[in-house]
């Protein structure tokens, strides 16, 4: 059961990452990295992470690809084929060495991870509820990350000011 | 049985997939989208690691990673904004000149 | 063959029936808006189809299947179609971590008692935020996937009020949070078993709603504004944007937006009844009736819900906006902090 459920969620985020590098059409990429992203929550709950499994959806689904959807939207979608003034494509030759480099990329990522020897996860119930429990979380949170946690504030609170800037019509 | 190394490997694809879409795309929001792949492949294999090893502090580290990603979606989206008004256009070879 | 255990057959047939009633549910809920909608406009309401016109419904979805489905020509076809789905979706999907009755044996019928929740969740609370901030999608999409300015123009303003009142809607939640201790329905729920004092023959029942009144005002007001009901129906408002959102849908797919937004309702109220009045459990009664007053706060929760429809005149965008940020979301900030400050004083 838990397998199968693995396989289906891998196989769904594997097919639409695929999907959002694969095609034109940013909306589309939106939505699929949507669906991405939502198999990742399944996966994250199958590793007793319910938590960061609800995180995900609402701070990537809820709050971020939100975000990328207003900015297509508003930019009415401009399809890489569609670019005003006429689109460049890319020179076969590069794309031949784009694909080239990621390929190996995955190709030694593969085989470096094939030469480990199988290391299953230990069946320990109570280390599954340690991971589990929300309030363990909060507690080595706020205790021994608090620094790290103050700083994350300050940094959206700069992401924020700084979109706004960016994005401001005059500057 | 879902191993460890499973995960790992799920983890390996999806972000090599995101490096395909950053070395093969030319629409800056599809750029920031395969930045986005990458990070949360990365995620997962923090999660995987840190219920292998039975402590939450995989899952501490994803949310920071959340909280930089939503940073950077946020500055990365407004860059691409302020861009599109000068250009109208999103292909990233249109910006190679360092000052206009 | 081996044996399969009537717990798990029942938790599974749970989930079938859960779906239908909802869909029942919003079946029962058009009736009576139409109806309450008659005497808040001192007209009959429908009176046609079957006695007393409770057959309307029926009548009005035979009517729905049988239009002709519509597509604008540059629409975008996966996500024109993907739209309604999404909406409908969410709306059902967050009911199944609300519990909505005390565990039961089935008069005896199962050997143990199973708790009548499709889910229990230990994050149940944040899954209800995560589902409702996954709502916004389908509207959006809608908007956008129609190709029709009045759609988009819908779709905008809803998307905007949604991400708006959301910050309110989750701080109403963690308000709640700060109470209970726990992010689980189920322990939410038995924490307000009971009752605290007797007043004069009233008793008080043990519900979060008198510990933090302004949070359930605040969960209510946002509740509304995210299920885009009147006062703060801008996505649809007829009189500037056609219809909003859905202008460019017909028959089954408009379907599943109505069907949606009905579901919605019942969803919102059921939350609001879990984490503020008490869940299935009430005073004067044993907790084996829990269904059945379960049933009865919903049936007055959506009352309000419709009342109110019909009473209010809807805001103007930028009122609506100002409430939202410059009101709203200051006070339901404050309220967390009282709760909080309360929650350390009397510990």
């Amino acid at each position: 059961m838990d397998a199968a459920l693995f396989y289906l969620f891998a196989a769904i985020s594997v097919i639409c990452s695929l999907g959002v590098v694969g095609q034109r059409n940013p909306m589309h990429s939106v939505m699929l990295l949507i669906g991405s992203f939502i198999s990742l929550a399944g996966l994250y709950v199958g590793l007793d992470s319910p938590f960061v499994a609800v995180t995900q959806i609402i701070v990537y689904t809820g709050a971020i690809m939100v975000l990328f959807l207003f900015v297509v939207m508003l930019l009415n979608a401009p399809r890489e084929d569609l670019a005003p003034g006429g689109q460049v494509p890319i020179p076969r030759n590069l794309k031949v060495v784009g694909g080239l480099l990621s390929l190996s990329m995955a190709g030694m990522l593969v085989w470096a991870l094939s030469r480990l020897a199988p290391t299953p996860f230990v069946e320990d119930p109570q280390a599954a509820a340690r991971v589990e429990s929300v309030r363990e979380i909060g507690l080595v949170l706020f205790r021994d990350h608090a620094f790290a946690f103050e700083v994350t504030s300050i940094l959206i609170l700069v992401a924020m000011v700084g979109a706004i800037v960016l994005a401001k019509k005059t500057v | 049985m879902i191993t460890l190394n499973h995960y790992l490997l799920l983890s390996a694809l999806l972000f090599s997939i995101g490096t395909a879409g950053i070395f093969l795309r030319r629409n800056l929001i599809t750029l920031l989208l395969s930045v986005e792949i990458m990070l949360n492949a990365v995620n997962l294999t923090f999660v995987a690691v840190g219920r292998f090893n039975g402590s939450v502090e995989g899952q501490i580290i994803t949310f920071f990673v959340m909280t930089v990603a939503a940073a950077e979606a946020a500055v990365g989206l407004a860059i691409i904004i302020a861009l599109f008004r000068h250009r109208e256009t999103l292909t990233p070879d249109a910006f190679t000149s360092l000052k206009w | 063959m081996p044996t399969i255990d009537p717990v798990l057959i029942f938790q599974i047939s749970l989930i079938g029936v859960v779906f239908l009633t909802l869909q029942i549910s919003a079946a029962v809920l058009v009736y009576f808006e139409r109806k309450i909608a008659g005497w808040a406009q001192d007209r009959v309401g429908p009176n046609r189809v079957g006695p007393l016109g409770l057959l309307q419904p029926l009548a009005d979805i035979v009517k729905l299947i049988f239009k002709e489905e519509l597509r604008p020509k540059a629409a975008d076809a996966w996500l024109f179609y993907l739209a309604p789905i999404l909406s409908a979706t969410t709306a059902f999907a967050a009911f199944a971590v609300i519990p909505f009755g005390p565990p039961t044996t089935l008069f005896g019928l199962l050997d143990r008692p199973v708790p009548l929740q499709v889910a229990d969740v230990n994050v149940a609370l944040l899954v209800i935020f995560a589902i409702t901030s996954m709502g916004i999608y389908g509207i959006v999409l809608a908007g956008w996937a129609s190709n029709s300015k009045y759609a988009l123009l819908g779709g905008l303003r809803s998307s905007a009020q949604m991400i708006s009142y959301e910050l309110s809607y989750g701080m109403a939640l963690a308000s709640v949070l700060v109470i209970a201790n726990t992010l689980s329905l189920r322990e939410l729920v038995d924490q307000q078993a009971g009752v605290w004092w007797v007043f004069g023959a009233i008793p008080i029942p043990k519900w979060n709603v008198f510990l933090t009144p302004v949070g359930f005002f605040i969960y209510f007001v946002a509740g509304i504004a995210e299920t885009n009901r009147a006062p703060f129906d801008f996505p649809e408002a007829e009189q500037e944007l056609v219809a909003g959102y859905h202008t460019e849908y017909s028959s089954m797919s408009f379907a599943l937006f109505f069907l949606a937004e009905y579901v919605n309702m019942v969803t919102v109220s059921a939350v609001a009844i879990s984490l503020f009045l008490g869940g299935f459990y009430m005073p004067f009664l044993p907790d084996s009736f829990g269904l059945l007053w379960f049933l009865l706060k919903l049936a007055v929760l959506l009352f309000i819900y419709i009342w109110m429809r019909w009473t209010l005149p809807r805001y103007r965008y930028d009122q609506l906006m100002d409430f939202g940020w410059k009101r709203l979301l200051p006070l339901a900030i404050l309220n967390v902090l009282a709760t909080a400050a309360g929650v350390l004083y009397w510990g």
